[in-house]
């Protein structure tokens, strides 16, 4: 790690001042990403500008009757708020799925969107990767890739974006807020993650010197009847190899409005709008439920090692929608 | 042949649980390991390792380094002082990365090329990656594989011979009524205990001082006077607690390096090994590519056993992890092959690792004996007590205890074996599949020469110095209670010194050997000593010593197959939809030899078993074709279980007093993980009619594989 | 301008204040066991991995390895060391050593501030990834087996001694909840 200058900032206006001053400075908010990433040289800042004491703490129901949700909120805090629990229970669930306990309680919000992703050839700063170093090539493809990309890679890199909070938010239509020394902007977490392309190092939409300062989730009913489902190598305290966010609203035996998001299967949280689509309006049988994953999964690219990601996730829609559908029905 | 040590029954009882001696130093934070021992003056060093698979040195540039802050010393292969590594250590030949920068060649990646000193910690680490090695690259071979054509039968070691056979093993399979021939694979595993591996390297009055975490004092010592050839006296190596070593806390490159460096610096270094530094440094357990050919006639009964496991060392030293030597213990047949073979690839040393050898042997046989049991219809415990052997099968000498068929019975009581439906893939739980599994276990039960010393003290107390090493095995609390035993006094009474090398030659913890070789020599020393205070008079001063040395009680122990046994019992359930496979209870008795500690030494072997539990699920380290390492050799990469993967484990032993021993101890590190495996892989064959005979039994090769289930279930 | 790459900080650790140079990237777990020879936190993996640096940071657990321990300035930490009234062992510490919750110790400290945390966090109400129900109208699950293994993951154990350390956690959960009685009444 090399050596860094260090400032704590009390007011946004003050911490876009510090990061436009100095090309080489970082945001640090929990830190659970970037220190890591500092230790083994992938990243390496001149400056870190700790934001962790700015005012944006807080967790608001806004006048809509959705959610605002401040980025250094901790992911304990979003996970532990009784109004994501109740409105929104896949998100705390997702969030408790990540990570440990302690790594939840420094980790932020604004932080987990923008952490990168844990194919270890990206770790891996002695080694070629084309997200780390441009241009260098990508080993998985050829190398160990049981864990990548089925969706939206490309042949620079099948890498996946490794957020659980993320497939959630995918879920909900979240907005990403970010405030710029242009001013404010939003961007919906649709459009946040850059296409891979050649360009994988380039990878969210926010704009150079931006700080991330809340998402916000939009009031949605169905969400009240949400789960995530995380599936992974052990237990806890891993990252998913297929995950789940998904949520039903059924009324006579119809399909009324469905959210279906999934996580480890490309390089950003992957909203299954064609399962959607195909479910909007239909019967929410077994069979409706897996030919709507069919219809999302068509789409899957396969390398020869991660293939299993196609059942896995074709399972997961039926089995979360079913168990969804039955708590309807009861 | 009998021994000296005389009667070889002991009426005080053990018994009672005793919580650790060092436990209040262990919750507080107090205990002190070797990386927190503070020293003054102390500088730190940072290893700089290969990041190539094969090829040589070309340039070691440490002129910008050497100018960065903090920085005192860059030690490389032109600078370092010569080392001497033509010696026979205790447990075989140095691995040649003990000769640390002592040429240009790198035989794998990861293989230590640099030390960089500084004054603090991070510019340490700050310096050692701006280090600039550059290398002559060349092509590596990596990849291992069953059958590899480079595959050799290695020459016959002290733990045996590399291949062993009696009668025909194709005449005997042919008439065989019932054959399994099955492949099995083990992966990549490592050690990764939770302290890395650190040495503090000190000149004290023209002693070489080294705080160390290992798990034989006596062993580093004697080796660190060899390779600096120095006095064996004027070496001193101390290491109080030790945070887990399963067998890579041996002379590792740390030491040696920590070493050098305080000879060049004159002034004490520390070397801490990172995490990832310990995937390439400390050895591993080598893969393994087994095959097992089991024949057996209408009843059950082998005519034929046949297991070859094949491995891989690296081209630099010779390590074989002997899957088929259990086998040898196991079971009899009439045709009997058991063969260990290895390839030497571009890949780091692999070394002993918790139950080497029949940690993945176990797996292969015990699985396939569950096979047999699918074929012939036969309850799988009932056909390994069909084929109890009263002898070892190759060897033909008697077991010096053989209590298998108890840990069967109870077992089978305890976990309601009884009940069980043999049938596969029947047992439904919403989207969960259930099934029960079994397997046996055995190790190698094994003293060797120890030394102590027990003294008297004047004010009542007594105290016990021997060169032990507690690896969390419990073995101070342990020696404790067999000298408070033998001297009948309260445990409060006693005061155990161990882990430094000036108390003179012990055995280290290995071998599933420590506590048995310390407690051998603790009770012969402890007998002496109440002899000569049998003869009453006043305790003088300075106490009254009795001494021991056990070299020549355990040089005439009969030749016998000594070892402990076991059966493991597992209940898994098997998610049809993920592929995940959870392990909802495990059992394991054993006939382990007289337990001391009831406490500590469950602890153990449910240790051993969640070992087990990792190695069926998790562990897997994945080598890189390409470029010749591991791909994310962090804890993160390479998964172990965690808290949430491991059930309600019980363990439990029956009467099982090692007749040749003082103490009746067989030793237990070990027996923990062997068998534990197979018995969840048993079971998750039980649960979804699938058999899974490549670890770890990950989700992906799960769901991949399918489900043999009485019903149809959902797709995958 | 190049900025500073060295501050002189305080920390208040155990309810002491320790004043110190760092350099910036030292972090919270160096600065403990290197600066301030408080060892009895543990580097295990250095990279927020394991568990075995846990303190608790402001109360809550924390992984100190990824904590820089400039930016821990001006909050409360407490360590292993701190967690004992003098010679008294806190009921967690009481039943790790009284169950064998650990063998070589080396992850004892970090679990043991870990259970002082999850302690708190169940009696905050907080679920966790296996909580049946998470809505705030649900109530906190009872800390059961299951419950105990999910929030205890994030500290490893390689000797295998996570069967008494869930009992230990249990068995301190049982103290805490007879102590409130006990004060109640």
């Amino acid at each position: 790690m090399k050596e860094f200058g260090y400032q704590r900032v009390l007011e946004v206006s003050e911490a876009i001042a510090v990061l436009g001053a100095d090309p080489d400075a970082r945001f640090l908010g929990g830190g659970t990403n970037l220190v890591d990433l500092m230790k083994t040289g992938v990243e390496r800042p001149g400056r870190l500008v700790d934001i962790r004491e700015l005012p944006l703490d807080h967790i608001e129901v806004t006048p809509d009757g959705g959610l605002h949700v401040g980025a250094t909120v901790t992911n304990s805090d979003l996970a532990a708020h009784p109004e994501v629990r109740r409105r929104y229970p896949a998100l705390t669930q997702a969030v408790l799925a990540g990570a440990s306990g302690q790594l939840r309680n420094m980790a932020t919000v604004g932080g987990n969107l923008l952490q990168r992703t844990r194919c270890g050839y990206f770790t891996d700063v002695a080694g070629p990767c084309n997200k780390r170093l441009p241009g260098s090539g990508c080993p998985a493809i050829e190398g160990e890739h049981h864990n990548h990309a089925i969706f939206s890679a490309s042949e620079h890199c099948v890498a996946t974006n490794p957020s659980d909070m993320g497939v959630a938010l995918a879920a909900f239509d979240a907005v990403v807020h970010y405030e710029t020394a242009d001013g404010p902007g939003e961007l919906p977490l649709a459009d946040f993650y850059l296409p891979v392309g050649d360009t994988p190092h380039l990878e969210t939409a926010l704009p150079s010197g931006a700080l991330i300062t809340g998402v916000s989730l939009p009031p949605a009913p169905v969400a009240a009847h949400s789960r995530y489902r995380k599936v992974r190598e052990r237990a806890s305290y891993a990252f998913a190899i297929g995950s789940i966010a998904a949520a039903l609203d059924v009324r006579d035996g119809v399909v009324q409005d469905v959210r279906l998001a999934f996580g480890a299967v490309a390089p950003r949280p992957w909203r299954a709008l064609a399962a959607e689509r195909a479910l909007t309006g239909g019967p929410a049988t077994a069979e409706a439920f897996a030919a709507a994953a069919d219809a999302e999964l068509a789409a899957a690219e396969t390398l020869p090692h991660n293939g299993y990601k196609v059942p896995l996730m074709r399972n997961l829609v039926v089995a979360q929608l079913t168990e969804l559908a039955e708590e309807a029905a009861r | 042949m009998t021994t000296t040590t005389g009667a070889t029954t002991r009426t005080g009882a053990f018994g009672a649980a005793r919580t650790r001696v060092e436990g209040r130093e262990k919750v507080t934070g107090a205990a002190r390991y070797a990386g927190d021992i503070p020293l003054p003056d102390l500088a730190h060093g940072w290893m700089v390792l290969s990041t190539v698979a094969l090829g040589r040195i070309s340039s070691v540039e440490t002129e910008a380094v050497l100018a960065m802050p903090g920085v005192l010393a860059v030690l490389h292969h032109e600078n370092a002082p010569r080392v001497n590594l033509d010696y026979m250590g205790t447990i075989g030949r140095p691995d040649p990365i003990l000769g640390v920068f002592q040429n240009d060649r790198v035989p794998f990646m990861g293989w230590p090329v640099a030390l960089v000193v500084a004054e603090r910690p991070e510019q340490a680490r700050e310096a050692a990656e701006a280090l600039v090695v550059r290398y002559d690259q060349e092509q590596h071979d990596s990849a291992f594989f069953g059958g590899h054509p480079d595959m050799y039968t290695p020459a016959d070691s002290p733990f045996g011979p590399a291949e062993a056979t009696k009668g025909d093993v194709e005449a005997e399979l042919s008439a065989s009524t019932f054959v399994v021939d099955a492949e099995y694979t083990t992966p990549e595993e490592h050690h990764n205990p939770m302290e890395p591996h650190a040495a503090t390297a000190h000149w004290d009055g023209g002693r070489l001082e080294v705080l160390d975490s290992n798990q034989g004092s006596t062993m580093v010592a004697a080796e660190l006077a060899q390779i600096f050839s120095l006095d064996p006296a004027s070496v001193r190596v101390r290491s109080e607690h030790v945070g887990g070593g399963f067998g890579s806390k041996t002379v590792r490159p740390h030491q040696v390096a920590a070493a050098m460096a305080a000879t060049m610096l004159q002034r004490p270094v520390r070397v801490v090994m990172t995490r990832r530094q310990m995937f390439s440094t400390i050895g591993y357990r080598s893969p393994t590519a087994q095959r097992v050919r089991l024949g057996a006639d209408a009843s059950g009964r082998l005519r034929v056993l046949d297991h070859r496991s094949e491995c891989v060392t690296s081209t630099v030293h010779e390590f074989i992890e002997r899957g088929a030597t259990m086998a040898r213990v196991m079971y009899d047949a009439e045709a009997h092959h058991t063969s260990d073979r290895v390839v030497r690839l571009d890949v780091p040393t692999p070394t002993f690792m918790r139950a080497p050898g029949d940690a993945p042997g176990s797996f292969a046989l015990e699985c396939a004996f569950d096979e047999l049991a699918e074929k012939t219809g036969i309850d799988p415990i009932a056909l390994r007590v069909r084929n109890e052997p009263d002898r070892g099968p190759v060897s033909g000498l008697p077991f010096s205890s053989r209590n298998l068929v108890a840990c069967y019975e109870e077992g089978s009581r305890r976990f309601g074996w009884a009940d069980r439906d043999p049938r596969p893939g029947v047992r439904r739980e919403g989207r969960w599949l259930l099934g029960t599994g079994m397997a046996a276990a055995s190790f190698h039960s094994g003293a060797a020469p120890s030394t102590s010393a027990v003294t008297a003290e004047a004010d009542g107390t007594f105290t016990v110095r021997i060169n032990a090493a507690d690896i969390g095995t419990g073995a101070r609390t342990a020696i404790t209670l067999v000298a408070a035993d033998g001297l009948k006094v309260d445990p409060e009474r006693v005061r155990v010194v161990i882990a430094d090398s000036d108390l003179g030659p012990a055995w280290l913890a290995g071998g599933s050997m420590g506590t048995r070789s310390w407690a051998w020599a603790v009770a012969i020393a402890v007998d002496e000593l109440r002899g000569r205070l049998a003869l009453g008079g006043d305790i003088p001063p300075e106490g009254i010593t009795a001494r021991s040395d056990t070299t020549e009680a355990i040089g005439a122990l009969a030749s016998k197959e000594r070892h402990s046994f076991g059966a493991q019992f597992a209940e898994v359930a098997v998610d049809i939809t993920s592929g995940e496979v959870r392990v909802r209870r495990m059992l394991g008795i054993f006939a382990a030899g007289r337990i001391v500690n009831p406490l500590t030494a469950r602890s153990q072997l449910i240790g051993g078993m969640t070992w087990g539990i990792s190695m069926a699920l998790h562990e897997e380290a994945i080598r890189d074709r390409a470029s010749g390492g591991l791909v994310s050799p962090d804890l993160a990469g390479y998964h172990f279980a965690a808290n949430a993967d491991v059930p309600l484990i019980e363990a439990d032993w029956v009467d099982d007093p090692d007749p040749d021993d003082p103490v009746g101890i067989k030793g237990i590190g070990e027996i923990g993980i062997v068998g534990a495996a197979a018995a969840v892989a048993n079971a998750v064959w039980h649960a979804t009619g699938v058999r899974h005979r490549n670890l770890p039994i990950r989700p992906d090769r799960v769901l991949s594989a399918g489900t043999k289930v009485a019903e149809p279930g959902h797709a995958g | 301008m190049a900025p500073s790459t060295s501050s002189v900080i305080t920390l208040n650790i155990n309810g002491e204040k320790y004043t110190l140079p760092v350099d910036h990237r030292t972090t919270l777990l160096d600065a403990l066991r290197e600066h301030l020879d408080l060892t009895g936190t543990k580097k295990g993996c250095d990279q927020g991995q394991c568990g075995a640096c846990t303190v608790l940071l402001d109360g809550r657990r924390t992984v100190s390895c990824l904590q820089l321990a400039v930016a821990a300035e001006g909050r409360e930490v407490t360590t292993i060391e701190g967690v004992a009234e003098g010679d008294q062992l806190h009921p967690v510490q009481q039943a790790f050593l009284d169950l064998d919750g650990y063998q070589c110790g080396y992850c004892t400290p970090g679990q043991i501030c870990s259970a002082l945390a999850v302690l708190e966090e169940h009696e905050a109400g907080w679920p966790s990834a296996v909580t049946a129900d998470v809505s705030p109208e649900a109530g906190p699950p009872p800390l059961s087996p299951d419950e105990i293994r999910e929030r205890m993951s994030g500290n490893l154990c390689r000797c295998g001694a996570y069967v008494s350390i869930v009992q230990a956690v249990a068995r301190a959960a049982e103290v805490r909840a007879t102590g409130a009685e006990e004060a109640v009444a």
